[in-house]
């Protein structure tokens, strides 16, 4: 799972609508992959992301420090930055934690598991 | 013709949890190619395909599109999820695979977010109690009139569509497809159009097309 797919996932427990995103990451294994750069695919996905989550979730795992709100205007060496952030960090194995609900959302083979048993639907 | 992507990492071991490549595969990812230029003009940058199985119709997917889209899939049953993957690798796409029920957990991040949205659902008339029954069985039974599985996405759909974006969904005549355009037309205000249609054996399949405006 890459970090952009992260920045989807949010917490889907019934009933648990408080700090249900971005879903902590913990005990992750990571792998780095290695994509092409193209500076005009990470500059229209900034509208589909959440930066918020985003500068949250890099600082935790002391893989970035990016502003706290999006930059009016990125620069190269910035797009490049979010290029390996978002499409060059593969997440193997790990779990997701809901800051909410404690939930724990389990990542294998990189692949999250957001399935949830009968009772918490 | 597009070419269909390599499934031959695949093996009939790999069948034996996970969904074939079949007609009804065939006929949606005929009808991407039929749409190609629709697809095209788009621009997607996020592409998501509901229950993947073997990850076929995603990564034909991908052939149209192109790099600069996120692919995400969901599937219930594990065993697709790593398969999806695994056949991204082969044609060398990158697909997120994700496994999840329909689009647990995408929603609301990914409200107004999704430009194609493809669904091959399971569709064959069975009773309620076999949905899910085996791995394989979630990915043919159907419920009442095929449609238990395709009736709980519809909501969903109007919310994760882009504008512009479009939703492609494989019925056959036993699921009433005109009662699914009544809905999607009615309720959630979606532009209806039939994209192919075609005979397998007794089945008649369709794939109809739904457009947020
Ligand atoms: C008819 S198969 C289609 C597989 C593949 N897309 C294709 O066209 O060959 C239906 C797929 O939907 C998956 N599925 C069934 N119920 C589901 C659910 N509730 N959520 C997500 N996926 C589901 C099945 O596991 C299966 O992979």
């Amino acid at each position: 799972m890459r970090l952009i797919t992260h920045n989807m996932l949010q917490c889907h427990v019934k009933g648990c609508n408080k700090d249900n995103f971005p879903l902590k990451l913990e005990e992750i294994e990571i792998e780095e992959l290695e994509a092409e750069f193209n500076a005009d695919f990470i500059k229209s996905m900034l509208n589909r992301l959440d930066w918020k989550a985003l500068a949250q979730t890099t600082f935790s795992l002391g893989i970035a420090q990016l502003p706290e709100e999006m930059p009016e205007e990125l620069n190269d060496e910035m797009l490049q930055q979010l290029h390996h952030i978002l499409l060059e960090v593969d997440i193997t194995s790990g779990r997701m934690v809901c800051q909410g609900c404690n939930h724990v959302y389990p990542i294998r083979d990189g692949i999250p598991n957001m399935l949830l048993t009968e009772s918490e639907v | 013709m597009l070419p269909t992507p390599d499934l031959s990492h695949l093996t009939s071991k790999d069948y034996r949890n996970v969904y074939e490549p079949a007609e009804d595969t065939f006929l949606l990812l005929d009808s991407l190619e039929e749409d190609q230029e629709y697809i095209k003009q788009l621009k997607p940058k996020i592409c998501l395909e509901i229950g993947s199985g073997s990850g076929c119709v995603i990564t034909f997917l991908e052939q149209i599109v192109g790099k600069n889209s996120v692919y995400l899939t969901t599937d219930i049953n594990p065993e697709a999820a790593k398969i999806t993957q695994r056949t991204g690798k082969q044609n060398k796409v990158k697909i997120d695979a994700i496994n999840t029920d329909l689009v647990n957990g995408l929603l609301p991040r990914l409200e107004n977010s999704v430009d194609i949205i493809c669904f091959n659902p399971p569709y064959v008339v069975t009773e309620t109690e076999d949905i899910n029954s085996s791995l394989i069985a979630a990915s043919w039974a159907g419920g009442i009139n095929g449609r238990e599985v395709t009736d709980r996405i519809l909501p969903f759909i109007p919310k994760l569509l882009s504008p512009g974006g479009s939703f492609y969904l494989l019925l056959i005549q036993d699921n009433k497809p005109q009662e699914i355009v009544d809905i999607m037309e009615s309720q959630y205000n979606l532009k209806y159009q039939l994209v192919k249609k075609r005979r397998a054996g007794r089945e008649q399949q369709y794939v109809l097309k739904f457009s947020k405006i």
